[in-house]
């Protein structure tokens, strides 16, 4: 079957392939099988008709309010996140890989934490260099030898992944403290049915919406065995937060109620929360906020969000934390390195997502590439997150490589360098017409009784051209994430 | 006076939030508070279009009536330099310089809101932010360019009624609800004690025009800010005399705007707020309101005028509201209810 103009207008004069890997077709032009039915359904559609649905979308979005808020930035400060109807589409066999991968890391990084806040035998046998670790910024040794309920540290993690020019799934990162981004995966769905009603039928797209549920059933899994019906609740860090929309979203979706730091009070190592009818026990908490701010007793001091006593509270089993404290020294960017040794080391076996290739300046031998070399690769600082403090060689100027030069020599383990990947790229609604643009993937693992990953994930595409930065604070938007009970 | 710092314990083991009921019940006052601005805002304006002889005099001492029974007149007169049509229409629909404004009301409505997202259904959501995404996009010189307000004071009006419909028919009736009608009526009994003033205030200047056309006008002006006109009529089937229009917002017993309506309702939720519901109540609110209620039951419109005065009566129910409002604050949340200040909305940031 010829594929359709429509699905076709990337591949007209503007059109330039690009040393990347194109997700829909590849010029010629030929139509990868599992996008076969939505380049027919396109192929009806005129662009007028596009648009309408395309409007009539980011309206419901805004009258739902999903938004994030924009930070520096006074006008408006909320924002929809810009939403693109072009959906990715995983075949199931694509899929079956990306979630034994997914499963096997989390599993390896799970026993390294408990590794690293009690034995520490991967230090002793050194798998990881132990001063990486021991000075990592989000290193808590107020945690060590702390029991954590059922031994489970990561409960909720995201876990960012790209494509390489072979179309290769390649991991970027991993956020095993508090990942975002569940709720716009739930909300796109959403969007999509009501746009694209029909094709759902037809296409056989496996829900995301159990996430929910599921993420509620991790939760009850690590509460304290004394209460039958357990308090859950989600701790937020209030409605200026980025996220928040999020946190009412999953705490709608669950039944539980959404708290602030002013809400909870520890007496006796046991945390309540302020109701109207007096104190309420709570047993378990999905912590939205970081372990900076998480109790002003043992970490920042200032931190107004916080609980004091929560961690004591913790320490003492009384309550559970998602996830644990001190994960970040797992998603710390240096580590990110090791990981592979670590599934290694750990499970004995080899990782089936390969990390991106990774330089590190705290190696000698590294720190002389890295320098010599940095116009050619992607330097990122290790602890930052949201597409901050991160440099595109390639696409930088002299200027900006002399500065992270700089950065680089001075504070080598700060910094990673890293290939830099051409993210595979997606046709993208842009001003009127289907252009390419580079996407990566955030899947959700939950860890509970066992480990799910939600079939689907939150595609986010960069819509500047040519940008490959798709973080939402940087002009990313998302895209709906199909995985399909079958192969086309 | 004691303070009775636990509430009782209710009978059923619901679990709200202190800081929830507070945004609930804030968020209620809010829309009530914008859906009587409107009114009174659009009724005033009509009146004065019924009425083209009005002098710059008359006018201004129209609008500093509104002002005064609002008790802003200080804030407008930092802002504004005369008090005419235009500028009061301002600066109580879209100034956020004036926290009573609609627009300063509909953002706290939405703000309290989004503070409870997870508890108010959808619908009540949706209304409340399509208000509020309907106001970010007006301004007062594109309401006068289009030729008038009405339509605009009409959209406020509607959204309100369309939140306190589908609060009605999509909000469980737990303790959420019991806080969210709390509010609406004791904003409601504020409202009608300022509504009433409004004629007080417009009266004193000059007395001379009683029973006159343009009394008689303003009177009915004073039940159409309560959406009172037509069971006014129904009611006493009779021309319109200030001493029966001061009877009906104050006493009826079945018009749900009027004082006394509004005031058994606030005493009803009060009482399931509280778990108080012995006939002597233990909490001061409870009293408090207990008392006022007292007065709405045995005084008549003939008491309230010769003994009290109806401005004074109507501060002193005002009062009574204010300290309702404070003590069930003071009861039911265990710690000072303080907006978010700068630097926990930066560390929100932060995160």
């Amino acid at each position: 079957m010829l594929p359709s103009p429509t699905a076709l207008t990337i591949f007209n004069s503007n059109y330039e392939p690009g040393n990347f890997f194109a997700e829909m077709a590849v010029p010629g032009p030929r139509v990868r099988p599992h996008y076969k039915r939505l380049a027919s359904r396109l192929d009806t559609l005129s662009v007028g008709d596009f648009e309408q649905r395309r409007a009539a979308v980011d309206l419901a979005f805004l009258r739902r309010g999903v938004t994030f808020t924009v930070y520096h930035d006074d006008a408006g400060t909320e924002r929809i996140f810009p939403f693109d109807l072009i959906p990715r589409v995983i075949p199931n066999q694509e899929w079956t890989r990306i979630e034994a991968g997914l499963i096997q890391r989390i599993t390896a990084l799970n026993l390294f934490l408990d590794d690293i806040y009690h034995g520490q035998k991967c230090l002793k046998d050194k798998i990881v260099p132990p001063a990486l670790v021991l000075g990592a910024k989000h290193f808590r040794r107020e945690f060590m030898n702390c029991k954590v309920p059922r031994g489970i540290y990561v409960h909720i993690c995201g876990t960012d992944l790209i494509r390489d020019i072979s179309g290769n799934y390649l991991v970027l990162e991993d956020n095993l403290r508090c990942p975002s981004g569940a709720s716009y995966m739930i909300e796109n769905r959403t969007a999509m049915r009501r746009a694209f009603p029909g094709l759902f039928q037809s296409y056989g797209v496996r829900p995301v919406e159990a996430y929910a549920n599921e993420l509620l059933k991790a939760l009850l899994h690590i509460a304290p065995a004394r209460s039958e019906k357990p308090n859950v609740v989600l701790l937020t860090p209030g409605v200026y937060n980025s996220a928040y929309f999020e946190h009412c979203f999953l705490a709608r979706q669950m039944g539980i109620p959404i708290v602030e730091g002013r809400d909870l009070v520890v007496r006796d190592a046991h945390v309540f929360m302020r109701t109207t009818a007096g104190l309420e026990p709570v047993d378990v908490i999905y912590r939205r906020i970081d372990d900076d701010f998480l109790d002003p007793l043992v970490f920042r001091a200032d931190s107004m969000l916080g609980v004091p006593g929560l961690v004591n509270a913790y320490r003492s089993g009384h309550v559970a934390l998602a996830n644990s404290i001190g994960t970040g020294i797992a998603d710390d960017k240096v580590i990110y390195a090791y990981v592979p040794k670590l599934i290694k080391y750990f499970l004995g076996e080899d990782a089936i997502l390969p990390n991106v290739n990774t330089y590190l300046p705290s190696e000698p031998l590294d720190r002389k590439f890295v320098l010599e070399n940095i116009e050619k690769l992607v330097v990122k600082a290790a602890n930052e997150a949201g597409g901050y403090g991160m440099l595109i060689g390639p696409a930088a100027s002299k200027a900006e490589c002399a500065k992270f030069r700089e950065l680089v020599a001075a504070q080598p383990r700060n910094y990673i360098a890293q290939d830099p990947i051409n993210l595979s790229r997606s046709p993208t609604w842009c001003d009127g017409r289907l252009e390419g643009r580079h996407i990566d993937l955030r899947p959700y693992i939950l860890y509970g009784e066992k480990i799910t990953v939600t079939p689907g994930g939150l595609t986010r595409v960069a819509l500047r051209k040519g940008s490959l930065v798709v973080n939402s604070s940087q002009g990313g938007g998302s895209k709906d994430t199909w995985v399909l009970q079958g192969d086309e | 006076m004691t303070r009775t710092k636990s509430p009782p314990t209710r009978p059923q083991a619901t679990v709200m939030l202190s800081r929830v009921a507070h945004s609930l019940y804030w968020m209620s006052r809010y829309m009530e508070r914008a859906e009587n601005l409107a009114r009174l805002l659009d009724v005033n304006l009509q009146l004065l279009l019924d009425f083209q002889g009005f002098t710059d005099t008359t006018i201004k001492e129209h609008w500093g009536s509104i002002l005064l029974s609002s008790g802003d007149e200080e804030l407008f007169a930092q802002h504004y330099q005369a008090a005419d049509s235009r500028n009061v229409t301002e600066f109580f629909s879209f100034d956020v310089r004036n926290p009573n404004s609609i627009r300063s009301c509909v953002n706290a409505a939405r703000e309290n809101a989004r503070m409870v997202r997870d508890q108010i259904s959808a619908e009540m959501w949706e209304t409340i932010n399509e208000l509020y995404l309907y106001l970010a996009e007006l301004s007062a010189k594109e309401i006068w360019a289009s030729g008038g307000a009405g339509d605009f004071f009409n959209n406020v009006k509607r959204s309100s009624h369309l939140f306190q419909g589908l609060t009605t028919s999509t909000y469980s009736r737990s303790e959420g609800w019991e806080f969210i009608e709390f509010g609406k009526y004791l904003e409601r009994a504020d409202k009608t004690t300022r509504i009433l003033d409004v004629k007080y205030h417009i009266l004193l200047p000059s007395a001379t025009d009683v029973g006159g056309a343009v009394d008689t006008a303003q009177w009915q002006a004073v039940l159409r800010s309560a959406s009172a006109l037509e069971a006014y009529r129904r009611f006493y089937v009779s021309e319109i005399l200030p001493w029966k229009v001061g009877e009906f917002l104050v006493f009826s017993d079945s018009f749900p705007r009027s004082l006394h309506f509004c005031v058994t309702q606030v005493d009803e939720f009060l009482r399931r707020i509280l778990g108080d519901s012995g006939p002597r109540p233990r909490t001061a609110a409870g009293r408090a309101c207990h008392r006022l209620l007292a007065d709405l039951q045995s005084l008549t419109i003939t008491n309230v005028l010769q003994e009290h005065g109806l401005h004074e009566f109507l501060e002193e129910v005002q009062k009574s509201l204010d300290t309702i409002s404070h003590e069930v604050v003071e009861t039911t949340m265990f710690y000072p209810a303080e907006s978010s200040s700068d630097v926990q909305q930066q560390q929100q940031q932060q995160q």
